[in-house]
């Protein structure tokens, strides 16, 4: 599989950034991190407002095991909305986790633990560190159809399929919006009927939420997957994160939750969550959800977050909708309707590794080889040039 | 085939649940092919959705942490005069949790900086910081660090450092066992199964003197396999606070390279224990300068008061940096699907405290301060309890060292101060000497001599 050849993460590539001395300027469309118009990492103002308010007043003092209560309450309110009746029963069994990948992490060992004879599909393509946790968890892992290349869009039929062939009670990996690598998601009528599936089948959903809010600006839009298998009944489980939706990359937060029959079955779950924690870090770091507990907290903060992503997401929905006119006015031969159709941060161009590496050679622009671009990296000043050279590369088909 | 959709969110009670899916078993001819009819009937009912068992409805609740636990106690109790001794947190005289100044102004300088981004660091977390915490606990003349043959990755604290040191050694080192002492913090010997090691005792503590069992330490240590893990609590022993001397930790040295045992450090006091980070660190440093290999856990929770950032670093010394090199690309293997990258915030304020001398010096005179009022409390308590000519030898109060006393206490004297006294500790009679202020020794020493004279 091309993906698990891949570096192993793109992260490797920003590290070393060697700008060439000779003006030539290269394009990094790598990274899975927000950038602004002029190509600049921002820090929401909300954070830094956050940040100021912390700054001389909390002191530093553990965390419980299961991390910030106000945060996870605050989180799980995103997932499940606000009048959640999961949440006023208290079924949902939720830890602080160390952004997605701790939350996934945490999951995965929670699945070993307590379904020690499960295994765990995977979409094809996924993001690559997805393999790996399920791996260091010992979960063995099988793939279900997910990306269709012909069409750079979703291979709904084969993913049917393979949900209705996986034996009975099978655990699912499920990007819930922006799926990373491909941008390519479900439409509602299709989730609905992969729930329906889900149902006969009873297998376990589990969605990896990373892009709430940033996929369509809309936090409660992004969620939707998630609520229409809550009103079918699932029992899920969600990993979320902070690292894009709030800037927060570097401070680690996020939540993992898990939607249990009932209160009793809740405390039982996140205690055993929480046992887990405590041989890999005992409890989770402070810093960032106390931004997050002091955003969402505040409704004018809260307001001006909801804000803040909105104008993220834009500025991506934007930047698809201008590479997408640039291929077409160049007189492209080829179909970019898939630009506009995939969502989030990245888009699956199509484009093959051999293409990547002239686009790298010729035109100094980096993408990972399975034709990934991040959006995130495109801005007014070089959606041109980006066109111009891919259009250079596919324009013989 | 379209989905059957009922057009309330489910509300269904656990009743419901329950009946749904009893009502699958109690009907066996219901058949799987069927049961997409069962489920449009069940569908129907707008209170009622698919409920099927939960896949982890068979989880148990986990006992309560015994540590915490001692808090959770503490915090229910109404009396006026109640005393936490479990909480292994600093504490001011008056009881306060601390934030070092140097700590608050590292805080403002990053916090003004607009410059400053809050990016994924590397995997192995902030070059600055891992060089600086390589100094710190090796030396800064140290020739392991000036042969590049030490690799440093940040972690979530002591137990993040632990926990990757664990996986790592699980996967590439030969020997899969891990010596630790008896007794030792409760969460190493989970966090070193779940690494991958299984785990086995020497003796440590010797319960007649209340001090080393140095004998036993020795024979257990030379009857263990040959290149078997050792882990050595490098200053200020959790929970006893009994340390070897110098000359003792020599013998161990030799014992251990002798039978190529690997030491793993967890170095969770430095500075903390004598008031000298130097000092603090002579165990280790004693195992670096002979030329060999070693783990070491370092933890910024205590000495730098950062307990929630989850500030901490394992360096692995290697024999060459070739070596090191390769060690350090294998350990990003074991983080990136564990969490991807460290935390920025915590390492970011020891970095800005390290490599700025001003800030570095009133970290150290702060540091001092801190190790020096826990000593000033042994000095205290150990007068209180002679001045009541309480029976025993209570020197091992102040021969101890670090955060925290092993009494000497059992359960039932523990149990009978917590009911008498509201004295909150844990029930291996261990104390922290952090929770204790002059105001509150002697209600302790009263509740010591109470305890000691009136339950056996």
């Amino acid at each position: 599989m091309l993906l698990l050849n891949m570096p192993q993460w793109d992260q490797d590539l920003n590290e070393e950034k060697p700008y060439c001395d000779i003006g030539i300027t290269r394009e990094y469309l790598v990274q899975g991190a927000y950038r602004d118009d002029n190509g600049k990492p921002v820090v929401l103002e909300c954070v830094r407002e956050a940040e100021r308010r912390i700054a001389g007043n909390a002191n530093m003092e553990y965390l419980p095991m299961g991390g910030s209560i106000k945060m996870i309450e605050e989180t799980v309110k995103l997932a499940y909305g606000e009048d959640s009746h999961l949440i006023k029963d208290k079924r949902i069994a939720a830890v602080q986790a160390l952004s997605g990948t701790g939350a996934c992490r945490l999951f995965a060992d929670f699945q070993k633990r307590f379904s020690p004879d499960s295994q765990i599909y995977i979409p094809v393509p996924t993001w690559a560190n997805h393999h790996n946790i399920w791996r260091d968890a010992q979960v063995p892992q099988r793939t279900y159809h997910y990306y269709h290349p012909e069409s750079r869009g979703l291979d709904f039929a084969a993913l049917m399929d393979d949900i209705k062939n996986a034996s009975k009670g099978s655990f699912f990996l499920l990007h819930a919006c922006a799926h990373n690598p491909t941008g390519v998601d479900p439409s509602e009528e299709q989730w609905k009927e992969i729930s329906y599936q889900f149902k006969v089948k009873g297998h376990f959903a589990f969605f990896d939420m990373a892009y709430q809010g940033f996929a369509s600006g809309d936090p409660e839009r992004d969620a939707k997957s998630i609520r229409i298998f809550l009103e079918d009944g699932h029992l899920i489980g969600c990993a979320q994160s902070y690292a894009k939706n709030m800037g927060l990359y570097g401070q680690r937060v996020g939540c993992l939750s898990v939607v249990c029959e009932d209160e009793k079955q809740a405390v039982a779950v996140k205690s055993q969550l929480q046992q887990l924690a405590r041989p890999m870090y005992s409890n989770p770091p402070v810093h960032g959800a106390l931004i997050v507990s002091t955003i969402l907290g505040d409704p004018d903060l809260k307001k001006l977050w909801l804000k803040e992503v909105k104008d993220m997401a834009d500025r991506i929905i934007g930047m698809r909708t201008a590479l997408r006119e640039n291929l077409e006015k160049l007189g492209s031969p080829l179909s970019w309707e898939h630009v506009t159709k995939q969502i989030g941060m990245f888009c699956y161009s199509g484009m093959t590794p051999e293409q990547v590496d002239r686009l790298t050679s010729e035109f100094h622009i980096y993408l990972t080889r399975n034709g990934r671009i991040s959006m995130a990296g495109v801005t007014t000043g070089n959606v041109g040039y980006l066109a111009n050279a891919i259009h250079e590369i596919t324009k013989s088909g | 085939m379209h989905p059957q959709l009922s057009s309330h969110p489910a509300h269904g009670s656990a009743t419901d649940r329950r009946l749904n899916s009893m009502l699958r078993h109690i009907d066996p001819s219901i058949a799987s092919s069927s049961l997409s009819s069962m489920d449009s009937q069940i569908s129907a009912s707008p209170t009622s959705g698919f409920h099927g068992d939960s896949v982890f409805a068979h989880v148990a609740q986990a006992p309560e942490d015994s540590i915490l636990g001692v808090t959770v106690a503490y915090n229910k109790d109404p009396s006026p005069i109640k005393l936490n001794l479990g909480v292994g947190a600093y504490r001011t005289e008056e009881g306060k949790p601390v934030v070092l100044n140097v700590v608050r102004k590292a805080e403002q300088l990053l916090v003004n900086d607009r410059s400053r981004v809050k990016e994924y660091l590397p995997i192995v977390g902030l070059a600055d910081f891992n060089k600086l915490s390589a100094k710190l606990i090796f030396g800064a003349d140290s020739p392991a660090i000036q042969e590049n043959r030490v690799t440093t990755v940040q972690c979530l604290s002591g137990t993040g450092s632990l926990r990757v040191g664990a996986e790592f050694l699980g996967r590439h080192y030969h020997e899969r066992t891990i010596y630790i002492p008896q007794p030792t913090w409760g969460n190493h010997p989970k966090i070193f199964n779940l690494g991958g090691l299984s785990v086995k005792y020497y003796r440590y503590y010797d319960p007649a003197t209340r001090g080393l069992h140095f004998q036993g330490l020795l024979e257990d240590l030379g009857s263990a396999p040959t290149g078997a893990i050792v882990l050595l609590h490098a200053c200020a022993h959790n929970p006893t606070g009994v340390d070897p001397t110098l000359e003792q930790w020599a013998q161990i040295r030799q014992l251990m390279r002798s039978k190529g045992l690997l030491p793993f450090f967890d170095s969770a006091y430095q500075g903390f224990a004598s008031g000298s980070l130097d000092a603090d660190a002579q165990s280790v440093r004693m195992f670096v300068a002979d030329g060999g290999e070693c783990l070491v856990a370092q933890s910024y929770a205590k000495n730098m008061g950062l307990y929630g950032e989850r500030v901490g670093a394992l360096s692995i010394v290697c024999k060459n940096a070739d070596v090191a090199s390769r060690v350090e690309s294998q350990l990003k293997l074991v983080i990136r699907p564990m969490f991807s990258n460290p935390p920025i915030h915590g390492a970011s304020i020891v970095a800005t405290i390290l490599k700025d001398m001003n800030m570095y010096d009133e970290w150290t005179v702060e540091l001092k301060a801190m190790a020096d009022r826990i000593i000033s409390m042994r000095h205290k308590l150990f007068e209180a309890l002679r001045a009541k000519d309480t029976p025993g030898d209570w020197s091992h109060i102040i021969k101890q060292i670090g955060m925290f006393t092993f009494t000497g206490l059992n359960s039932e004297q523990v149990a009978f101060m917590t009911k008498e006294y509201h004295i909150y500790m844990t029930s291996d009679g261990r104390i922290s000497m952090a929770g204790l202020s002059s105001k509150t020794v002697p209600h302790l020493a009263d509740a010591i001599h109470a305890a000691v004279t009136r339950v056996r």
